[in-house]
């Protein structure tokens, strides 16, 4: 019993993270309709932000996380700005034009790391980072606990921005219907490049709450992506709180497998879920409320 | 007349190829501009031409080469006969993949094909007792001369585009690119597209799996990380198609030409010139590739050949003046 819980304890900590790098997609994915294929790799550059920070400059890795939103933020608003909205006016036969250019972004910002930092495996010591506690007999790693609790508070902030602020309010109706959001007065264009930006942003928080736990290296971007894809899946596609509902779920199923198959097949339990998710249950928790109404 | 003229000379230059250029080294980069031919020509049959762009080529591409080299190290079948049971295998798991990812649509469906592909590699990986995971498959090669694995591999490739080409030309090639341009109004017309889907995606699965189970015969030595990788199978034969041009039937020959041009020229330093870090380069110099063609040549270099022409032609006069 106790080895379940510790499981799951393990699960719900590591999906909390999992959380923000699901909302940043989600939000990214709504807006603007488009899946960001360099989403791991933006977080794979706020990793690296942060590693320098706390190796070279001694700044905690929390710490560093003033820094490294905003630089991904400033980064994601450029992408787009930049990349990706000229692509809205080239005709090409094919439509998905924009995802294949975040593939092509992606595969630079992670090659320029791997030309600055080498292709090693980086890690950052801190002193706590392999503190635990015990409640019962469960014990709880101390970094994962503290990344859960910045996870929370950062989607806190997130939703109460979407709801209350104008900007928020004009994401939100952005996502909605574009063109009658910008009959009514919403900078469509604008909008695209600030979510852009706050999905990076997001994503970025994830990698600086990770340093601590993980290492690093410049190919990480990729199986984030796809996890992040994987939790947008579970959770509806385009759904922020779908995001939370995927992101749990996925840490969960994860931790899940690694313990009761075994860790080579710990990766594979999130696509075989995302598979059986796609067969059964296409729309994911969105598709399930709508089950239930109905 | 003109265009047949070319097609001729084309087909010359392929044949003598081999008996002119006598350096492996050439031998060997033209069978991996070949088999690339195959799989972007058949990646471009899927999403050029059916509009489902699907990130998951490796899937295919990996199960020709380890239906052929398993036969080959557990059954002790020469595996050679894994070109088309590996063609047939891929055609299968095709089958598969589609009754899962065509419940999604445009960049869904591209997604989905991507997870697929991890799925993939990681049952390759983990599944020990078939594939001898992270080992690989070695097996002994047939030919020590590459002479005939380039016939072979000509042949197949010839095969691949010219069955693509009079797919293109019946009433399917109608039926796929209407898929791509409106399913709706497909559908509306009586077009299964379901059915339709599923046929390109099965003659697609088809070709590059054979074209995986050549790679094992020709390497004779594979892994899951080779095989079924993202970046060098996957997304290589997407930037094939693309930087070709998709919707086309030369501009995925062309592509490959290209992309392994520039991976070649990478690899090696610019043949030795510049200094050794550039080798390092490539994968980079792809990515800055398909940004550079997608902002500027959106339907690549065959699709957009009359802008490169107007572009060129009207730099040159100013230039002399």
């Amino acid at each position: 019993m106790d080895v379940l819980i510790q499981t799951l304890v393990a699960g719900v900590l590591i999906g909390g993270i999992y959380c923000l790098i699901g909302i940043g997609m989600s939000l990214i994915m709504g807006v603007m309709g488009i899946i960001n294929l360099a989403h791991g790799q933006l977080m794979m550059v706020a990793m690296y932000i942060t590693f320098v920070l706390s190796s070279y400059m001694h700044v905690d890795p929390y710490f560093s996380l003033i820094v490294a939103m905003p630089a991904l933020f400033l980064l994601g608003c450029f992408l787009q700005k930049y990349l990706l909205n000229p692509l809205m006016k080239i005709d090409s036969i094919l439509p998905e034009n924009q995802v294949l250019m975040t593939v092509g972004i992606g595969m630079v910002l992670a090659e320029i790391c791997r030309f600055i930092f080498t292709s090693d495996y980086k890690t950052v010591k801190t002193s706590y980072g392999g503190e635990a506690f015990f409640i019962g007999n469960i014990s709880f790693n101390l970094p994962m606990c503290i990344a859960f609790i910045f996870a929370v508070v950062i989607t806190l902030i997130l939703f109460w921005f979407l709801a209350k602020t104008d900007t928020g309010r004009s994401i939100r109706a952005t996502a909605q219907d574009k063109e009658a959001a910008t009959l009514m007065g919403v900078n469509s264009t604008r909008i695209t490049i600030i979510t852009f930006g706050l999905g990076s942003a997001l994503v970025a928080s994830a990698g600086s709450l990770l340093i601590p736990i993980f290492y690093l290296f410049p190919d990480i971007g990729g199986p984030f992506t796809l996890k992040a894809f994987v939790i947008c899946i579970l959770g509806g596609l385009g759904s922020t709180v779908g995001a939370i509902f995927g992101g749990l779920t996925l840490g969960i199923a994860e931790s899940l497998g690694a313990t009761y198959i075994g860790m080579g097949y710990k990766e594979m339990v999130g696509f075989v879920i995302f598979i059986i998710a796609l067969v059964f249950l296409p729309g994911g928790l969105v598709g399930i409320k709508r089950l239930i109404k109905s | 007349m003109k265009k047949n003229l070319t097609l001729i000379i084309l087909g010359i230059v392929c044949l003598v190829f081999p008996l002119v250029v006598r350096s492996d080294y050439y031998q060997h980069l033209a069978i991996i501009v070949l088999i690339w031919v195959i799989v972007g020509s058949s990646w471009n049959l899927l999403a050029g031409y059916t509009g489902q762009v699907s990130f998951g080529h490796a899937i295919f591409f990996g199960v020709g080469a380890y239906t052929a080299g398993i036969i080959a190290t557990k059954l002790g079948i020469s595996a050679w006969w894994g070109m088309m049971l590996g063609g047939i295998a891929a055609m299968l798991i095709g089958l598969f993949v589609g009754w899962v990812c065509f419940r999604l649509r445009g960049p869904y469906f591209a997604l989905g094909t991507l997870a697929g592909g991890e799925v993939f590699r990681l049952i390759a990986t983990n599944w020990e007792s078939l594939t001898d995971g992270m080992v690989g498959i070695l097996i002994i090669q047939s030919f020590r001369s590459k002479l005939p694995y380039y016939y072979i591999v000509l042949l197949l490739a010839f095969a691949c585009v010219f069955a693509i080409h009079l797919i293109m030309k019946s009433k399917w090639g109608y039926y796929f690119v209407s898929i791509r341009e409106n399913q709706e109004a497909a559908e509306s017309l009586g077009i299964n597209t379901l059915l339709y889907k599923n046929l390109s995606l099965m003659v697609s699965s088809f070709f590059t799996g054979m074209a995986g189970a050549f790679y094992m015969n020709y390497m004779a030595f594979i892994d899951p990380e080779v095989v079924f990788s993202l970046h060098y199978i996957s997304i290589m034969a997407i930037l094939v198609g693309i930087v070709g041009g998709v919707g086309t039937i030369m501009g995925p020959a062309v592509g490959a030409f290209i992309m392994v041009g520039v991976q070649e020229t990478f690899r090696s330093s610019f043949f030795g010139l510049a200094p050794a870090w550039i080798s390092q380069g490539h994968a980079m110099a792809f990515g800055l590739l398909v940004v550079f063609v997608i902002m500027f040549l959106a339907n690549g270099v065959v699709g957009d050949w009359s802008k490169i022409k107007r572009y060129v032609f009207r730099i040159k006069p100013s230039s002399v003046s």
